[in-house]
This record gives structure tokens, C-alpha cells and sequence, in this order.
């Protein structure tokens, strides 16, 4: 009955197969005979596993899988005893078949601003239209590897643009025919960070600028999509089409990991993001944004670390790791966090089995394991009726193996991929006769020692006591040894086929030339030789620090009670500088200063002799961040430095150890509109969130002269070229900017019904950012020099009816302080930088003073992690040039920024209730001789100089650890890289992107 | 009389014109400092003493000197006096704008340039010079950049009509810089910026050795002229100093164990971030560093991230003769926290006094000037400032007198005046 039911339904299944094709070759034929694989274990889906089960298997499908089939009469059987069927694996993120384009060579002196695409998004790295079925062309060899190492089917798509266009899911069957082995020519939207290199179009230049263009284009589709647009947009067009398939970003690193998963959830587009192998240090974040991943195995190679000179420029993040990649599967699968498994981002596809195996001995779960290469992906492609497990109906893709397949030793003996074979190890000629024996032939008794017989065999032989040369050699079922006695200059060539039974006995010709039968001494043969199971050395994975580098914290550190006894206090207040005052810091903000008693509630710092300060505030600062500029307009307020914090640049514990506790994290100043900036507070070791000041002003950041005129590189194609063009972009943009909050203040006024009836205005990012501005929601500090310029800036905010916030470098702010001044627009400028471009040659050290003096709120800033980490002694240059009191002088670098932040209610002096940033100096705080000793921010300590010494005890310790393990890999024979880079690049407001 | 009218004269236009302070006289009177705390710049103070110079020279330096053998006297009021500081290493004069190449001539073109002269570029009425002497900047070592031998190196003092008149000693120093043993990738061009073993590593370090041995053997009958062979003679012979540029601690040991095999006798190390891991190497062949200067960041992400203010009093501590390198980001508007930088040094395990000598006498020794610089003793240059407070803290770097070989400096700016121009716009 069961039979009958099966051979009724099993036709309405391939309705579509080529039946309708015609034949020239031959008479037509179909075969409709069915396989069946018994007596295997089975393991039906994760967790699923049937002993001495049967498949049975008809055109490419599975039709019945289970314990004592009814097999019908046309099936082919094949004894799987012993053996292992797991359903084959699904890579999602695949290039196979696909080239990579060829990079567009360049566009000559001057970049590219516009798109070279007509029809199309304003952008040429946005491909949403591509569709990699166009370019794509089967592989049987790349097909071939992968079957090796166990998948059967692959989601492949062309790794270029940021919306790469759609993939295509195909089955690695080199016996099936293209329309059969195709799956889905649409399957998922890719997307990544990177652009095209197809066009040479400039935007974006950077990673906040890639995310801002996507959010820009989902924005547009949505608008698009209620029709009434009158140009034709190809590319939104095929997106909208699009828009249901599974979306699938490419990530390249632990950091754009987690901005993909944000700017994805932010859209509504729910991605799966490919992230980085490094993802264990962000899991919790991971996990609360619901993330969903797709892990590559990429662990790195140990470094090669022969040589000591070079081995002291590795650092101890790179070094770790080495150590902890390998624990990176398990640790997402210990958050929750539900992950496919990839093959791609390995050097060679030879890694991928042994680094799955890694893992599994680092803690991932090998149902996890399985799930992530099978259902995991079905689910994600939405394609788990066809595939992922070996149920019925689904594709008949399965691997036959020698045993469980996460066990070091086992072997895939075949990748079935729609009911073809594909045979990845015989499993006939795999017996393992490894073993001493002696081989009798004639006279002669060779003693013979085989090893490795699985795999490169190696044999030793000798005749009475005397070595003879082999060549031994082990194929397909065959034994074949040649012994060569180089004394007697003789040789004998011997046969075997070997059978179950291993080996016993073979023919062959002996010393002399004569035929012979040989047999093997029964009692000596299969003596066990003592095997060398190459196994991956395991090592603990080195503990994970907050952040997981040097300097880094074993847990969170947490605030603390503090009481800070007989300090010299600078309390940025009314009270001024007082003597042997106490300050006590309850929860994390200052309680109470005066005259305080110990309490054992609270740890008490001896501070006699010493001087305890707020926080240094750095108004302008390039650390903490993946990118500074998006270069590719000149207007660029729709990105954000808040998408790239880079929460572990070592720059930030260094600014930790001169005192500074805030940064505004500004964005460059390649355009005359900048990007918004991020404020943050210097808790190293924490997330990106908390990072971030919650609820402070938002910013942004404008710039003027010669760089937004790119006087001083090779460009001339780019608006604007001169001071007089800056205006006008920034009138141009102003004006829009109003007529947009016009166009959508009017529209949200109308009623449910109007609405429905009109189209709604476009959605622009840039547009709302710059209508913040006018709306005086936020606040602009711009990149000024010369006097023209700053005068022009104020004039042009004066006609839009909004203020300028800062002028930040503001270096002739000295000629035109009393505008400012009448302004309201404070001055945030370097002590004494000068002559390093022209703008800069009337720049004097005196600017603070003078700007002070006439009544503008100043501050001294950085724009460099060097400087950055001595504002203290900057600030001391107030009081050398231009006699500005020190009390003054110091708020320059605490008090002032911390106002032009807008921040001064909660940072910025030691009063009560503010927050507990503060700053303990050995001596005054502005002396050269003066070091912070402690830095404190909302009570917690993030900096404590008496614990350096320590700390770097404690760096050199672990790095001695993990070199020795990878001293020790190296000695074992494993593959070694080239030690990276141990220094991250320096940001400044001219770094281009 | 005239003279006098001739300065006031010149005084009001350089108002209006923004040219550079008129440098200063022949030293006609003499002076006496006296009622100051005299840093004599080898370590010791004198409190409460007075100097005396004249002609140029100091004939007195103690506790009280003889009134009456002084035409001009300056009471210090307890004020500070120091011997003006003295910047190694420096491009001072060779650039002037950065970012406009046509100002800039520290860097020429080519790979082996000794016969290549910083002296005869250097702008003497450069505005950056000027505003080095407010803060005590008075001497510099002036040098070129780039390629593997630079050039040579030329000392100057920092009031000077021209050139020639700033020069204190001439061609003074070739300047070599090692190769590199590590490289990285360009990542601008998209390469790997991995940290490697440079594999030219060996092939450069064979041209530097074919170059010398080239050059060592020409000298022996200079015949035809080679001009960079020739330039080479002074560093064979003795008289002119090699100055090593190294900062990683492979370079320094190839490059010193290089120079002292050919028999170089006078040999700097310049820069020398890798230093503190050989002080014993470089102890034994008594090898002076110009160290880097502590306003940069460390090297490597894992290293003591004071680790750049540390390493002078590491190397002093050792035994070693330590002066402060200027070069870097912004070197020459920067040469004049040069004192600063000194007071960083101080700030992480130097003597105040001991850090002082690494600005002057020190430098002094290493460039070969101590017998008439780098430090206030009786026949020596009367080079020297008075300032309000200890001169290597900011907050008391205020130069109230400033003298070059006894000659009365002018303390005013560029900068100066547009503070003072633009002070009293806003005061009235």
C-alpha cells in the first residue's frame, strides 16, 4: 500500500523536469529506479537520528526514509553498514560561479561625483537590479571541493557594490543539467559596506556613509513605491520586487557586524549578517539586537613568532585572538543568537572540515553544528521544504560517511547531491592495513612495516636485517609494493587485492624475475604500529577582557563610593580653588564637598598634597572611531560618527591617562556640511551604548577653508573650489532645508483623508539633519580659520534665523572676537598650532586670551590623540601667552567645552550632583610636572596610575603565553602567518574616510 | 644715539609690515644680571647670584659680581636665568608653511646626499624662527630630511640677518638614515598594512655599506671630484658627525655595529625609540642619543602608554649622553615647546636641572659647541635668557630678556604684534 501511494504522488513531483525537452541523441528515456541506502545511521535532521535506517531515493528526491522499508521492486540497494548519512551542508555565502568584476580603472585627477548609470539609483553602488544568474557560470571544480567538504548546495552571490542584487541557489550536482541544478535564480538580496568597484563614484567613502545610503534607499523605496514619482528608477524598481527574499549582509569586521545588525533592524530589513569570526567579544550586544548570523571558521593561523624583534610589535589583541576564534561558534550559540555556519572567508576549503572539528572541541554543540549548516540556512532562505534535512519530499542531498561526522577520524566517503553520487573518499579502498608483517615468498621473509595506509602510505621493509628501498602505493583497493635491493641490484613487485579481511596474501614477481604467490605470517600481521593521530593542539581560549586588548578589564569595573580626602580642589564654581577640602562620591556623582569624615561606606583616597579636578573635556576629537569623513559630497550631515564608534582604540584609554573623561567625537572637515558627531564618556571596556551620553544635544560638524576647497590635494572637479563657493552651499542647503520642513509641516497638517489622496514628501535624511539645525535642535561646530570665513558663517546662520554654536580651531577668532562675542558662538581652539597651511600663518597662541577677554566661552581642544592626552598643559599655555588666570585657563579644557556641549549641567566642575568625573593630579594640574594619577568617571575608576606597572606585568605575561602556544604550533608543523600590524591608523580631521 | 633712532624707526614699520624683528646689534655695553637664580645648565643653580658679559662673553658667573665693571645692570628681581636652549635635529628655516610646497625645501630629492647643505636654505627672517626666542629657542641644529643620507647638518643661532651670519658651525654633521627592517603596506593604496619583515632589508643596508666603502676609499686621493663622496671626508677623518637616524631597535644595533666596524669615531644616535632595550649596547660604545621627543604616542598599542615621556630618564639613568630630537608632526612651529619637552622628561624621572641639560648642555656636547655654549660659564657665549619662572613649565616661561652671544634680542613676533594690535582693537 505504502508502495503504491509513493509511485502515484511521486510524478506531480517532477512536473517540471525536462520531460518537455526534445531528444536529438537518441531514443527518449527516463529512469524512474529507485536507491535505497540501508543499514546506516541516519541522522534525519539535528537531533533526528534513526539506526539502521533506510533512504530511498527516486529522480533526485527522497521518498521514504525510515526503519524496514517496503523497498519496490526497481531499487537499487546499497549497504550502508556501519556508515553515517548526514543531509549535505548549504553554504549562504557563496561566490561559486561568480567572478568578482574587474576594478574600474580610475577616473583621473579628480573623483567621480556623479553615477555613470542612467535609469537607475543616483548611486552606482547601490545594484539592487543585478542579478548574478546574468554573470553566473557552474564550476564543476570549485563544485568539487565543496562536495569535499560536505555541502551539496550553495546561495551564491558577486561579491560587489552595497546592494549587490540578488544571488542564486544552486545544487553542486556536476551530473545534473543546469535547469535542474538551479534552484532558484532569485534567492536572497545581498548587501555589504563596500563599494562597487565597478564605478568609481565617490560616495560613499566611508562606512557611515555606506549606512546612510542604504537607510537613504529603503527611504526612497518606500516613497517610490506609492507611485506618482516621474523618473524611472530601475533599481528601486527591482528592489521593491525584491523585497521579500531573505537579506544577507556581508560584514568584515566584529565592529560593521554589529552596524549591519542595527542599521538592518533600523530598516525593517531583517539581515542575516555574515560577521566576522570575532564576534564573541560583542555577543551581548549581538544578542539585543536579535541579531542573526552567519559564522565563517576563519580562525587565524598562529603568527609566525620566530622572530623576537618583531614579536614585541604584535599586540596582545591580535595574540588573543588567535587564542579565543575558535571559541566564537560556541559562544553565539551559548547567547541564543541563531547562526548559520560558512564556508567562505577560509584561504582554502581544506580548513573548513578541521576548523568545524575546532570548534566542536572549543564547545560547540555538534547538533548546533549540523543545524547551522542544514536547517539553519534552509530556514533563513525560506527554503526548508526543499532542503535542510532528509525528510521526505526534500532533495535527495546527503553525505555518506565513515562514522559521526564531527569526530576527527571520520571520513565522508560520498556527497550524494540530488540522488547523484559523488564520491569524495572510496570507501572500499580505505581499509586500514597499517601494521608489522612478514611477507613470505620463496625463501624470502620480508619484514614489512605499513603506516598511514588511509591516507599517503609508507612503507618500511627489510630483507634479513638489511633495508630495502619501497615504493608502496594504495588505490582503489590495490596493494602494489616494489622492494628494491640496491646490494644485489634486484627488485620484486608484489600485488594484493585487498578484501575485508585485510591483508593476507597477493601475487607478484620476486628477486629473480619469477612469478610468485606470496602470503602474509598470519600471527604477525595487523600488529598494531603505534598511530600519530594529527590532532589540533587544544588551549584554554586566553580570558576575554572589557575591551579584549591590552589595558583591558577582566570584568566591567563598577562605581564606587569614593571619598577624596585633603585634595587641593578646583571647583570650576564660585568657590574657586580650595585648600584641603574632601569630596565624596556617592553612586557615581559628587555628594558633598567640604570637610567630610571617613567612613568605612566608602573607599577615602588620601589626596594631601594633591589636586583634584573635573574631568578634561575634549571638544574635538578623531579617536574612538572607525571613520572620520565621508568625503564623497560636500554635504554630508546624513552620516553619523555614532554609526562607527570604535569603542577599544587604545587612544581612548590613553586620553584616560591625561585626565580626559569627555570627547566629542567630531566628524573631519573634507566638506563644507560635515557629518553629525558622537559625544562620548571615556568608560573603557564598555558597550557602544553606554558609551554615549544619553540624552546630550546632538551635534554636527561644518568646516570651511582650505580643506572643504581641497586646496591642498590634487582635486579640482569637486563644488566648491574657493571660499565664495562655500557660502553658497551652505545658503543652497539652508534654503532647501527650509522649503522641505515647509513642504512636510504642511503635509502632516492635512487630515487622514487629504493625506490619502496626495503623495507624500520625500524622506531625506540630510534634509531632516540640516532642518534640526534651523529648528535649533541641533548644534553646529565648525572647522573655521580665517577671519572672512567665520565672519560669512555667522552672517549666513543670522539669515536661516539660528546660531552658531562653535567655532572649532577658530584660529584668527582673535580679529573677530567682538562679532562672536555678539554672536554667541563660543571658540574652541588649539593653544598654539600655526604655519602648518596657509590659513593658519596668522594663527598666534594668543587667540585664547583674546577671544576670552572680549567674552566668547573658550575652550582648547586636540584634533590629536597625542596632544589629546596633555590638555592639562595646554591649557597652561593660556596663562604663558596672554596672561589668562590659571583658574580661568583651567576651565578652557574642563568647564568651557563641557558648555559648548551643552554639557555644563552635568559635567565640567566639582559641584554637587553633577557626575563624578574627576580628575586626581600629583601636583597642579596645569604644572608640566603634574601626572593624573587617577581618573575617575561616574565613580567608577578607568584610570590608575599606580596599577600600570602591574598592567603591563600582567600584558607581557599573557602574550609570553600565547607566543609559547604558538611556538609550540609551529614545532608541530601547523601553517604560520605573518604577524599583522600593530598600530592602528591616527585620525585627524583631514583623513579621508 | 643713531642707533637708537635707527630701531625705533624700524619698530614702527615692522608694525605695519609684518616683516621679521630687525636682528640685533654687536653687543657694545656690557651687562650684569644680578638679584637671579642662574641654572647653569651642567646641573648645578646659583641662587640669588649674578653674570656678567661682555663683548659677547661672560667673564662672570657667582654669587655676586662687581657692580662697577658693568655699563647696564638688570636686576632679576629673583627671576630665572638660563642658557638659551639649544634644538637638535631641527628643520627650523628650511620650510615655512606646510602644506605649500613651494616653501618648503627640508627634503630634496635623490638617495645618498651628503654633499646636499641645509645651511645655505636656511630662511634667516623665517616668522617660525622668530617666534622661537620668546620661549628660549636660541640655537639650532639645522637639518635636512629624506632619503637614506640626507645631507649634512649646520648649527645656527636664531637672530641672524642671513645664513651666513646665523651660522655657529658649518657642515657640522652627515645624517643617515637606516633602513627600515619592518615595512607595512601602503594602505592608501590598498594594500596590507600588515607589519612585515622587509625583505629589502638586507639590499638596502648593502647600498648604505657600498656607499660608504665607496667613499672611504675615494677620500684617500679624491680623484675626479665626486661631490657626495667628497662631502663623506669629515665623517672619515674625525671632524664631522654621523648621525644615525634610528628608532627601531634592530636599526640601531645594524647601524652602530655598521659605523663602529668601518671605524667611525663620532657617531649620534637620533631618535632611538627602541633604545631602552639595548642601554647596555650603546653604553659600551658610548654612543649619545638625541631621543625622541616625548609628544608622540607609543609606538605599539600594548607599550606603557607613558612610555614616550619614560625613555629619557631610562637612558640618562644609564649613563648615557641624552638630548631631545625635535622632529615630528609639526616640527617646527612645535621646536619651540622644545623646553616642554625637557619639563616631560622632568615629569617622569628626571632632575629638573638634569632635564635642563638635555637642551643645553648636552646638546651643546653632542654637537660639538660646548666650548662656547649650552651652558653659563665664565668664557663662554653669552647666550641666554631671563624668564619669570622656571622655563620649562609653561605657566613660568615668560621671557622678559633674552641675549645671543650678548646681543640684546627682540622678544616681539609676528604674533606678537597681531596680539597686540588686535587687543587694543577690542579694548577701546
Amino acid at each position: 500500500m505504502k508502495k503504491l501511494l509513493l509511485i502515484f504522488i511521486l510524478p506531480l513531483n517532477f512536473l517540471f523536469s525536462q520531460d518537455y525537452f526534445p531528444t536529438n541523441s537518441g531514443v527518449k528515456t527516463k529512469e524512474l529506479n529507485h536507491k535505497a541506502f540501508t543499514n546506516a545511521t541516519i541522522i534525519i535532521s539535528p537531533g533526528n537520528v534513526i539506526t539502521n535506517g533506510t533512504l530511498l531515493e527516486l529522480d533526485g528526491t527522497i521518498v521514504a526514509i525510515g526503519k524496514d522499508l517496503i523497498l519496490p521492486s526497481n531499487t537499487i540497494i546499497y549497504d550502508k553498514s556501519n556508515q553515517y548519512i548526514y543531509p549535505s551542508f548549504i553554504d549562504l555565502n557563496s561566490n561559486f560561479g561568480v567572478q568578482t568584476p574587474k576594478r574600474r580603472s580610475g577616473s583621473g585627477r579628480s573623483a567621480q561625483y556623479e553615477s555613470s548609470r542612467k535609469g537607475y539609483y543616483w548611486n552606482d553602488h547601490i545594484l539592487s537590479d543585478y542579478n548574478t544568474i546574468n554573470d553566473y557560470k557552474y564550476d564543476n571544480k570549485k563544485a568539487k571541493d565543496l562536495r569535499q567538504i560536505g555541502f551539496g548546495i550553495v546561495n551564491t552571490h558577486r561579491d560587489d557594490g552595497i546592494h549587490r542584487g540578488t544571488s542564486l541557489l544552486v545544487a553542486l550536482s556536476d551530473q545534473s543539467s543546469e535547469s535542474e541544478r538551479l534552484i532558484s535564480n532569485k534567492t536572497a538580496e545581498h548587501f555589504s559596506f563596500k563599494k562597487s568597484v565597478t564605478s568609481s563614484q565617490s560616495y560613499p567613502g566611508s562606512v557611515m556613509g555606506a549606512m546612510a545610503l542604504i537607510r537613504q534607499f529603503y527611504h526612497d523605496l518606500d516613497w517610490y513605491s506609492q507611485g506618482g514619482v516621474k523618473e524611472k528608477d530601475l533599481a528601486i524598481e527591482a528592489a521593491i520586487k525584491n523585497k521579500s527574499l531573505p537579506k544577507i549582509f556581508l560584514a568584515d569586521d566584529k565592529l560593521n557586524t554589529l552596524r549591519a545588525v542595527k542599521v538592518g533592524n533600523e530598516m525593517g530589513l531583517d539581515f542575516t549578517v555574515v560577521a566576522s569570526g570575532q564576534d564573541y567579544e560583542h555577543v551581548d550586544e549581538l544578542k539585543e539586537n536579535n541579531a542573526k548570523l552567519i559564522l565563517p571558521l576563519n580562525f587565524p593561523k598562529p603568527y609566525d613568532v620566530s622572530d623576537p624583534l618583531l614579536m614585541k610589535k604584535i599586540n596582545l589583541g591580535q595574540l588573543k585572538h588567535w587564542s579565543q576564534a575558535p571559541m566564537n561558534p560556541s559562544v553565539i550559540e551559548k547567547a541564543n543568537i541563531p547562526f548559520a555556519i560558512t564556508s567562505s572567508k577560509l584561504k582554502s576549503s581544506k580548513e573548513f572540515l578541521s576548523n568545524l572539528r575546532k570548534a566542536i572541541s572549543y564547545g560547540l554543540t555538534k547538533n548546533q553544528a549540523l543545524a547551522s549548516l542544514t536547517t539553519v540556512p534552509a530556514k533563513i532562505l525560506k527554503k526548508e521544504n526543499l532542503i535542510g534535512t532528509l525528510d521526505k519530499g526534500k532533495l535527495a542531498n546527503f553525505i555518506v560517511s565513515s562514522g559521526p561526522l564531527f569526530n576527527d577520524d571520520t571520513k565522508i566517503y560520498e556527497n550524494w547531491v540530488m540522488g547523484k553520487p559523488h564520491v569524495v573518499n572510496n570507501s572500499s579502498s580505505t581499509i586500514d592495513i597499517d601494521g608489522n608483517y612478514k611477507f613470505n615468498f620463496g625463501d624470502n621473509v620480508i619484514s614489512v612495516e605499513i603506516k598511514n595506509s588511509k591516507s599517503k602510505i609508507l612503507a618500511k621493509a627489510k630483507k634479513d636485517s638489511v633495508n630495502l628501498k619501497t615504493k608502496a602505493k594504495y588505490n582503489e583497493g590495490w596493494f602494489y609494493l616494489t622492494l628494491i635491493d640496491e646490494k644485489n641490484k634486484a627488485y620484486a613487485q608484489l600485488n594484493s587485492k585487498i578484501n575485508d579481511n585485510g591483508l593476507a596474501k597477493g601475487s607478484g614477481v620476486d628477486f629473480n624475475g619469477n612469478e610468485i604467490i606470496w602470503n602474509v605470517d598470519s600471527d604477525e600481521a595487523k600488529k598494531s604500529v603505534v598511530k600519530k593521530v594529527k590532532k589540533s593542539n587544544y588551549y584554554d581560549p586566553a580570558p576575554l577582557t572589557y575591551p579584549n586588548k591590552a589595558y583591558g578589564f577582566s570584568t566591567r569595573p563598577l562605581s564606587q563610593n569614593t571619598l577624596f580626602k585633603n585634595a587641593t580642589v578646583w571647583t570650576n564654581e564660585a568657590e574657586g580653588i580650595l585648600k584641603t577640602t574632601d569630596v565624596l562620591v556617592i553612586d557615581g556623582k559628587i555628594a558633598e564637598v567640604g570637610n567630610i569624615e571617613s567612613n568605612q561606606n566608602y573607599v577615602t583616597i588620601d589626596a594631601t598634597g594633591k589636586h583634584l579636578t573635573t574631568g578634561i573635556v575634549d571638544e574635538h576629537s578623531h579617536l574612538g572611531a572607525s571613520s572620520i569623513n565621508e568625503g564623497g559630497q560636500n554635504s554630508s550631515a546624513e552620516v553619523s560618527i555614532e554609526d562607527v564608534i570604535e569603542p577599544d582604540d587604545i587612544g581612548l584609554y590613553r586620553d584616560l591617562t591625561g585626565g580626559v573623561t569627555t570627547i566629542q567625537i567630531l566628524h573631519g572637515s573634507a566638506n563644507p556640511i560635515g557629518g553629525r558627531s558622537a559625544i562620548i564618556k571615556l568608560k573603557w571596556g564598555e558597550t557602544i551604548d553606554n558609551l554615549l551620553i544619553q540624552g546630550s544635544d546632538p551635534f554636527i560638524k561644518f568646516a570651511l577653508g582650505e580643506n572643504v576647497k581641497q586646496s591642498n590635494w590634487s582635486s579640482f572637479s569637486r563644488f566648491p573650489q574657493t571660499r565664495m563657493g562655500v557660502e553658497q552651499v551652505f545658503v543652497d542647503y539652508f534654503q532647501r532645508a527650509k522649503e522641505y520642513s515647509k513642504e512636510w509641516s504642511n503635509f502632516n497638517s492635512l487630515s487622514k483623508r487629504q493625506k490619502s489622496k496626495i503623495k507624500r514628501p520625500r524622506y531625506d535624511i540630510e534634509m531632516e539633519v540640516l532642518s534640526e539645525i534651523l529648528d535649533g535642535k541641533r548644534f553646529i561646530s565648525c572647522h573655521s580659520y580665517v577671519q572672512s570665513e567665520i565672519n560669512m558663517l555667522i552672517k549666513v546662520a543670522e539669515r536661516f534665523g539660528f546660531r552658531i554654536n562653535t567655532f572649532t580651531h577658530i584660529l584668527e577668532g582673535y580679529k573677530v572676537a567682538d562679532k562672536m562675542a555678539d554672536h554667541g558662538v563660543g571658540g574652541s581652539t588649539f593653544s598654539d598650532w600655526w604655519a602648518y597651511k596657509n590659513e593658519v600663518k596668522d594663527a598666534i597662541p594668543y587667540n585664547g586670551a583674546i577671544m576670552h577677554n572680549a567674552g566668547v566661552t573658550v575652550a582648547f581642544n586636540s584634533d590629536d590623540g597625542e596632544m589629546s592626552r596633555r590638555l592639562n598643559q595646554e591649557a597652561a599655555k593660556a596663562v604663558k601667552y596672554g596672561g589668562v588666570s590659571e583658574e580661568e585657563a583651567w576651565k578652557f579644557v574642563t568647564l568651557n567645552p563641557a558648555k559648548l556641549l551643552h554639557l555644563d549641567d552635568r559635567i565640567g566642575s566639582i559641584k554637587v550632583g553633577k557626575d563624578a568625573d574627576l580628575v586626581l593630579w600629583t601636583d597642579h594640574p596645569m604644572s608640566i610636572y603634574s601626572q593624573a594619577e587617577i581618573t575617575m568617571i561616574e565613580g567608577v575608576v578607568y584610570y590608575d596610575s599606580n596599577k600600570i606597572s602591574d598592567q603591563i606585568a600582567e600584558i607581557d605575561k599573557e602574550k609570553r603565553t600565547l607566543i609559547g602556544q604558538m611556538l609550540i604550533e609551529k614545532q608541530n608543523g601547523s601553517a604560520t602567518q605573518a604577524p599583522p600590524s600593530g598600530i592602528k591608523r591616527e585620525f585627524h580631521c583631514e583623513t579621508l574616510d | 644715539m643713531k642707533k637708537y633712532i635707527l630701531i625705533l624707526l624700524f619698530v614702527g614699520t615692522s608694525y605695519s609690515l609684518f616683516s621679521q624683528q630687525t636682528p640685533a646689534d654687536l653687543q657694545s655695553q656690557s651687562i650684569v644680571i644680578y638679584n637671579a637664580h642662574i641654572h647653569i645648565g651642567n646641573g648645578d643653580i646659583i641662587k640669588n647670584g649674578s653674570i656678567g658679559f661682555k663683548n659677547g662673553i661672560i667673564d662672570y658667573v657667582g654669587l655676586k659680581a662687581d657692580m662697577d665693571n658693568y655699563q647696564e645692570t638688570i636686576n632679576a628681581n629673583g627671576k630665572h636665568v638660563y642658557p638659551g636652549f639649544i634644538a637638535t635635529n631641527s628643520t627650523l628655516g628650511l620650510a615655512e608653511v606646510d602644506a605649500v610646497r613651494a616653501t618648503r625645501d627640508e627634503d630634496e630629492i635623490g638617495d645618498f646626499l651628503p654633499h646636499i647643505r641645509a645651511a645655505i636654505a636656511y630662511d634667516a627672517e623665517s616668522k617660525i624662527i622668530e617666534s622661537m626666542r620668546p620661549n628660549g629657542v636660541l640655537i639650532a641644529q639645522v637639518t635636512p630630511r629624506g632619503g637614506t643620507i640626507s645631507g649634512s647638518s649646520s648649527i645656527m643661532q636664531l637672530d641672524a640677518w642671513n645664513w651666513e651670519d646665523a651660522l655657529i658651525e658649518n657642515d657640522e654633521g652627515i645624517h643617515l638614515n637606516w633602513p627600515n627592517p619592518y615595512s607595512r603596506g601602503r594602505w592608501w593604496l590598498g594594500e596590507d598594512p600588515t607589519l612585515k619583515v622587509n625583505k629589502n632589508y638586507s639590499t638596502s643596508v648593502k647600498k648604505v655599506s657600498t656607499f660608504f666603502e665607496n667613499a672611504q676609499v675615494y677620500n684617500k686621493n679624491q680623484i675626479p671630484v665626486h661631490l657626495p663622496y667628497q662631502a663623506m671626508s669629515g665623517v672619515f677623518e674625525g671632524n664631522t658627525t654621523l648621525y644615525l637616524h634610528a628608532k627601531d631597535e634592530k636599526q640601531i644595533v645594524d647601524g652602530i655595529s655598521y659605523l663602529k666596524k668601518i671605524g667611525l669615531s663620532k657617531i649620534v644616535l637620533v631618535g632611538g625609540n627602541g633604545a631602552v632595550d639595548q642601554l647596555d649596547f650603546l653604553k659600551e660604545n658610548n654612543i649619545p642619543v638625541i631621543v625622541s621627543r616625548p609628544h608622540r604616542l607609543p609606538d605599539n598599542e600594548d607599550d606603557d602608554p607613558k612610555s614616550a615621556f619614560k625613555i629619557a630618564s631610562q637612558l640618562v639613568n644609564s649613563g648615557l649622553l641624552v638630548s631631545i630630537d625635535v622632529s615630528g608632526s609639526m616640527e617646527r612651529m612645535n621646536t619651540r615647546n622644545l623646553p616642554f619637552y625637557a619639563g616631560s622628561f622632568a615629569a617622569y624621572g628626571l632632575d629638573k636641572e638634569i632635564a635642563l641639560q638635555l637642551i643645553t648642555l648636552n646638546s651643546a656636547k653632542i654637537l660639538g659647541i660646548n666650548d662656547k655654549l649650552g651652558s653659563l660659564e665664565v668664557g663662554k657665549h653669552a647666550t641666554l635668557f631671563v624668564s619669570k619662572g622656571d622655563a620649562l613649565d609653561m605657566r613660568t616661561n615668560i621671557i622678559e630678556h633674552a641675549f645671543i652671544s650678548g646681543r640684546k634680542l627682540s622678544l616681539e613676533t609676528h604674533q606678537t604684534e597681531l596680539w597686540k594690535r588686535y587687543s587694543k582693537k577690542f579694548q577701546e
